[in-house]
């Protein structure tokens, strides 16, 4: 146990690393934070809705896109660059090096997500009503987003466009079946099934409880799914990193 | 306290088993040679040593430190420098530096004075702010090395340190290792230059296929196979060990349907060899001699086996 201390200082240099190098990638931007806005544009603006309505739900997709965009491009590119091996033989583990990525990832997710809520809220009048909700949603809600793009980084692969790709294969579908678009109380059926499904359908939901009220779950249970999964994710991350490590680097 | 000690290694990919138990032992303070052909299993090994692979069996211990069991505290004692080993293209010099010593939890004063006097020593303090990507391949190996003894590491770990480098740049790193050495550090490292090995190892270590082959000072894998030479012959008759039985021959083997033998006078023992065949009218079927060299020598261990 006396590696403790080393374990966290791995992470927070780790993390470091990350944010000076990796923010500013090109894929990051494109799909961290241009995308996003895009989307906003193209689905809300100019359509009529009620914006006081939608946002919490858009406020979730951009720290979705965000916190997730950081993660697939991290290990792949060093794996790339073959600066990976070097990290792992510095005083680090693999899970040092996911969990800094997860960070790295998330302070992306909270820092973007935060600048547009903040330049959003002087235009459209968008009351919180719950602020500790409204925090929490925004630390569990980067956290397993940015867990989620770390553990579609891990299949064994050294190309990020590939990586980026499989990432959008699996981020894209999912806000489509998350209640962003279309408000979970007005979906039925298998739409609603496949919600159920998705962990982004429980962070819109928090974000809906904590700036509107009005929420389709109990808050607990939002908080309770995305802690859960927050924690699969790494998990799994972390068994396939390892398998990987098996076989080789 | 031995500051490296591997026991019975293993690793498998798939069918090809790259490490085949493989113990070995690296005294404190000894610059030790890790030589090997192409896929010998070198890089393989020096993965499992910086725990950057997981072995299928064995332990290693780096000043008694189980690698596999307290990870950071091992590596905390470690330098290395990986095969085609990279540092951050898109940081200068000195922020890569600062990242490694930062890994090793050096404090920013600490750190400081030691990169300052790291980048003079290796030649890149006027390049210190450019970034890596724009240096070349010398360059970046000596920005590689510097990021590996920043921390004054106990143990440092090499592989292929001076491949594909200048004479210059070739120099500076031994120079480097050397120094390091003199400072206290063990030194673990593999290269293609056996004359490099010769020149810098107190101890050699022969891999093949996996397996050691042979583990001696280079004086002594020197004497074996430098100062004797070899001459192999064979007869049209068989031919008993009595005949080889003069002060000129130090020692005679058995060869497949030859002979070897060794000597120090390889004119000497062509004319004696004459001399026997017309005495008992023998016929000489081939001879051939081997010239000397430490080269021959690895050549020779590494096909054998
Ligand atoms: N990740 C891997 N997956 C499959 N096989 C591997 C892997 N890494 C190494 N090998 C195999 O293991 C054997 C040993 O490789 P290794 O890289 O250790 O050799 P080496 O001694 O470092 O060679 P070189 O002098 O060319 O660097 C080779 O047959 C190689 O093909
Ligand atoms: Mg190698």
């Amino acid at each position: 146990m006396m590696e403790v201390p080393l374990f966290l200082r791995g992470i927070l240099v780790i993390t470091g690393k990350n944010m000076r190098l990796y923010y500013t990638k090109p894929p990051v931007l494109m799909f961290g934070v241009l995308f996003p806005l895009f989307m906003f544009f193209a689905f809300f603006v100019g359509r009529h809705l009620d914006l006081t309505t939608f946002f919490p739900a858009f406020l979730a997709m951009m720290l979705f896109f965000t916190a997730s965009s950081v993660g697939p491009l991290i290990t792949p590119w060093e794996k790339r660059e073959k600066t990976y091996e070097r990290l792992l033989s510095y005083p680090v583990t693999q899970d040092s090096i996911i969990l800094g990525d997860v960070t790295a990832g998330a302070i992306f997710g909270i820092g973007i997500s935060l600048l547009v809520w903040i330049a959003s809220a002087l235009f459209i009048p968008v009351a919180v009503m719950n602020t500790g909700l409204f925090v929490l949603a925004f630390i569990l809600g980067t956290l397993s987003c940015a867990a989620l793009g770390v553990l579609l980084a891990s299949p064994a692969a050294d190309s990020p466009p590939n990586v980026m790709i499989f990432s959008n294969l699996i981020r894209f579908p999912l806000i489509f079946i998350s209640g962003i678009f279309v408000p979970l109380v007005d979906m039925q059926g298998w739409g609603l099934a496949l919600a159920y499904c998705s962990p982004l359908t429980y962070l819109v939901d928090l974000f809906n409880a904590a700036m509107s009220g009005k929420s389709a779950f109990s808050p607990f249970i939002d908080c309770g799914v995305l802690i859960l999964v927050s924690a699969g994710f790494i998990l799994a991350a972390r068994v396939i990193q390892k398998r990987n490590m098996m076989k080789g680097m | 306290m031995n500051a490296i000690q591997v026991e019975h290694l293993c690793k498998r990919f798939g069918t090809v088993t790259a490490v085949n138990d493989v113990s070995l032992t690296v005294r404190e303070g000894e610059t030790f040679g890790f030589l090997g052909p192409n896929g010998a299993g070198k890089t393989t090994t020096i993965r499992l040593l910086t725990g950057v692979l997981t072995p299928d069996a064995g332990s290693v211990r780096i000043n008694g430190i189980d690698i596999h069991r307290h990870p950071l505290d091992a590596k905390m004692q470690m330098g290395v420098i990986p095969e085609s080993s990279t540092v951050y293209g898109d940081l200068s010099a000195e922020q890569n530096l600062h990242l490694s010593a930062k890994m090793y939890g050096m404090p920013r004063a600490v750190r400081e004075k030691r990169i300052d006097g790291i980048l003079l020593q290796l030649g890149l303090n006027e390049k210190r702010r450019f970034l890596v990507r724009t240096f070349s391949k010398g360059m970046k190996q000596r920005v590689s090395i510097a990021c590996a003894i920043i921390h004054l590491p106990r143990v440092l770990i090499l592989d292929e340190p001076t491949s594909g480098l200048d004479v210059q740049s070739r120099r500076l790193v031994i120079e480097t290792i050397h120094h390091m050495n003199e400072q206290g550090s063990t030194i673990f490292l593999t290269t293609h230059n056996i004359e490099e090995a010769n020149t810098l190892c107190q101890t050699v270590c022969i891999i093949n296929k996996g397996k050691i082959v042979a583990q001696d000072s280079p004086e002594r894998l020197k004497k074996m196979f430098d100062t004797t030479q070899s001459v192999e012959v064979s007869f049209d008759r068989t031919v008993t060990r009595d005949l080889f039985a003069a002060e000129g021959i130090l020692r005679a083997e058995p060869c497949g349907d030859k002979w070897r033998l060794y000597t120090d006078n390889p004119d000497w023992i062509l004319k004696y060899l004459v001399g026997c065949a017309e005495r008992e009218s023998l016929g000489i079927t081939s001879l051939t001699t081997s010239g000397p060299s430490l080269e021959e020598a690895f050549v020779h261990l590494t096909e054998c086996a």
